[in-house]
């Protein structure tokens, strides 16, 4: 199947505005990892023929590494080339697959100038099954296999949004077990802040191996995530401590697209 | 009519002493940079009166909420009869409010008296904890000398004082049999069987006289210690932000810098004048971090759920807001010692402009300690009293990068990637390269 990926600038020339940006980050452009879950989230948005398209090449990192690292003059270079970029096309609705990219154009742009309608996909997922525009068709490889949710820092604790995700695992007909610590009290998957870039500060112990062990504890066969950075984080964790059940992580875009 | 006097002028001075404190506390809190709280008047009665007053954010563990919910409405009510002892003492009479309140006022105390006991038992539970079960949060390192010191003063001077109020209630009841009808103290009664009525009279005295004791005494000592939670967990929660939590604080004067660089605004006159970055002191942190740090409890729920801190990493919230508490003390007495030793241009006279001891909050806090966060906000959500210890972290992170230009060697090539080619890695690939395999 061909799936369609417009360019913002190329619509935009054909005088077209597509309902929604799909900002889809670093990570999802770049990590080997997360182009499965950008591709997944596209087929899905192709399936249910949803306006929508991508900046493409004009896309710049948000700054959220930048900022929580304390470069503020990095962070505000990115910001403020991408609000002009964002400004220039009137873009109103922005859909993303990570949510610090989420967090940063929603919570932080504003006061740069930058004012959109910005949703995280697993939200926006979520919305789109109960207008019962995206139907699921129930099957799958996970169905009959333990699921537990990991709740992201940035969407959870930080945005609040603990109750979408899991209305998707239901809709999927999945068999949620919670882990110890979920919702407000989530682990963190030790990535956010800058982490991913550097090494750990001398410890104990590693903060994705601390997460992993918890989920090996719940018993769960697969890890439903919703970050990007998240999903390689436990994915490492998990291979490093024996994980013999071979527990996967999995974003809820690629359950959902196992559904189509 | 001795008393009377002696009252009036222990009074005078612990309330004077405890004024003086709390002007120097409010001094060394301005000593940060102006800030304003983004909430509403609403939303902060709202904090004030469900999380300071309501103690909603305790109960996300129950038992030592419940447990401080005792002591904390027994002090509540204990301030009526503190009212009836602060007019006994200054004029010389004995329960005023008896004659008054009639049959309410025995109702009053003893629903003290109940409450009191559920203090003591809290009390007990909570030395248990500290200093028996060795609930881990208590036994970090940043709590050893002083502050387990502080704790433990705090929670023998509880059992003191209760136990004074029961001395007193219960000779008061052996005194005046029908009028008085403490039940708890009641009880105590017959243990006094023995005594005849001047030693009953004096142990009044001593449990009267003890108790306004231990009162005076907390009342100066507040000021040096945790407890001042009491009073600062209501101005914290009034002044605490409710804005999305995700948004770190703006630097305008950088956006301005860039804004004029990528050509949106004009270049303003005064960019040579730029000051540092970020924090790395009293002065350069807002007044309401440093405000956030003398509301510190030390219960380190924060640091319990700090996922750096669970893996062993140096960095503890808790001792981070305990360290610029300790470094806005030490400015605050340096600065009030007047020693031109102090003074960053000898030729001036000492003051927060003019200052400089050599020292800042990088001496006690190390970056090994602020590199460690992965701003996951666990801290902030854990805080009873919505302290944000994110916020110092990551100014003192904004000091490293962009005052002193230095940082953790690893993330030179993130800010190259971010830098050169917009985006968190270097590749050579282009970004819409994984659009090949799909539009196909």
């Amino acid at each position: 199947m061909s799936i369609q990926v417009p360019v913002y600038s190329t619509l935009y020339n054909q005088g077209i505005s597509p309902e929604i940006l799909f900002w889809v980050g670093c990570a999802g452009s770049f990590d080997a990892r997360a182009q499965r879950v950008t591709k997944a989230f596209c087929t899905i948005l192709n399936k249910i023929d949803v306006s929508f398209a991508i900046l493409g090449e004009e896309e710049k990192c948000t700054g959220d590494p930048a900022r929580r690292a304390g470069n503020e003059f990095l962070f505000q270079m990115l910001a403020l080339q991408n609000i002009q970029t964002l400004n220039h096309y009137g873009i109103k609705k922005i859909v993303t697959a990570c949510p610090h990219c989420f967090n940063t154009l929603k919570n932080e742009y504003p006061e740069l100038g930058g004012n959109y309608e910005v949703i995280h996909h697993t939200s926006f997922l979520n919305g789109l099954i109960a207008d019962g525009k995206l139907k699921l068709q129930g099957g799958g490889s996970f169905i009959g296999k333990k699921i537990t949710y990991h709740d992201s820092c940035y969407l959870g604790r930080i945005n609040g949004i603990y109750e979408a995700p899991r209305e998707i695992l239901e809709a999927l007909d999945a068999d949620l077990v919670e882990l110890k610590r979920c919702k407000s009290n989530g682990l963190c998957c030790g990535a956010g802040g800058a982490q991913m870039w550097k090494e750990d500060e001398p410890g104990s112990g590693r903060i994705n191996q601390a997460r992993a062990t918890e989920i090996i504890s719940s018993g769960a066969d697969i890890v439903a995530a919703n970050c990007p950075f998240c999903i390689t984080m436990l994915q490492d964790g998990l291979t490093a401590d024996s994980n013999e059940k071979n527990i996967m992580v999995l974003d809820l875009s690629e359950l959902i697209v196992q559904q189509l | 009519m001795l008393e009377q006097i002696i009252f009036s002028i222990l009074c005078i001075l612990s309330f004077g002493f405890a004024a003086k404190r709390f002007l120097f506390i409010s001094r060394n809190i301005s000593l940060g940079v102006d800030w304003t709280p983004d909430s509403t008047p609403s939303e902060k009665w709202k904090n004030v009166i469900f999380i300071a007053f309501g103690q909603k954010k305790m109960f996300t563990k129950w038992l030592p909420a419940i447990l401080h919910l005792f002591i904390y409405i027994a002090f509540i009510f204990t301030q009526i009869e503190l009212i009836e002892i602060l007019i006994d003492g200054i004029t010389g009479s004995h329960r005023v409010f008896l004659p008054i309140l009639g049959s309410f006022y025995l109702l009053i105390i003893n629903f003290i008296e109940v409450l009191s006991l559920l203090a003591l038992i809290g009390t007990f539970v909570f030395l248990a904890r500290r200093n028996l079960l060795k609930i881990p949060r208590f036994q970090s390192v940043e709590l050893k000398g002083w502050p387990a010191l502080d704790a433990l003063i705090i929670l023998l001077a509880e059992i003191v004082l209760v136990s004074f109020i029961f001395m007193m209630n219960s000779a008061d009841v052996a005194l005046h049999q029908e009028s008085y009808q403490f039940i708890l103290s009641g009880f105590l009664v017959p243990l006094l069987k023995d005594f005849d009525t001047n030693t009953l009279h004096l142990l009044e005295r001593v449990g009267w006289w003890g108790h306004i004791i231990v009162v005076f005494g907390f009342i100066v000592y507040l000021s040096y210690s945790k407890h001042l939670h009491i009073i600062f967990a209501f101005i914290n929660t009034y002044y605490a932000n409710t804005k999305p939590r995700g948004k770190i604080e703006n630097m305008p004067a950088i956006m301005e810098e860039v804004k004029s660089l990528l050509g949106i605004s004009e270049a303003s006159n005064d960019t040579n004048q730029l000051p540092d970055f970020g924090s790395n002191d009293v002065f350069n942190l807002s007044w309401k971090n440093i405000l956030d740090a003398y509301t510190c409890t030390e219960c380190g729920r924060c640091t319990e759920v700090c996922p750096a801190n669970m893996t062993g990493k140096k960095l503890s919230p808790r001792k981070v807001m305990m360290d610029i508490r300790d470094r806005a003390d030490e400015v605050g007495k340096k600065l009030d010692s007047g020693d031109v030793a102090f003074c960053q241009d000898k030729n001036m006279p000492l003051s927060s402009a003019n200052f400089s001891d050599g020292l800042s909050l990088f001496s006690q806090i190390s970056p090994e300690e602020i590199h460690a966060c992965t701003t996951c906000n666990a801290c902030v959500e854990a805080c009873p009293v919505l302290i944000n210890p994110l916020e110092p972290i990551i100014k003192m992170r904004r000091y490293e990068i962009l005052t002193l230009s230095s940082g953790p060697a690893d993330w030179v090539p993130l800010f190259n990637s971010l830098e050169n080619n917009q985006a968190a890695w270097s590749l050579s690939a282009e970004r819409s390269a994984w659009t090949a395999d799909m539009n196909d």
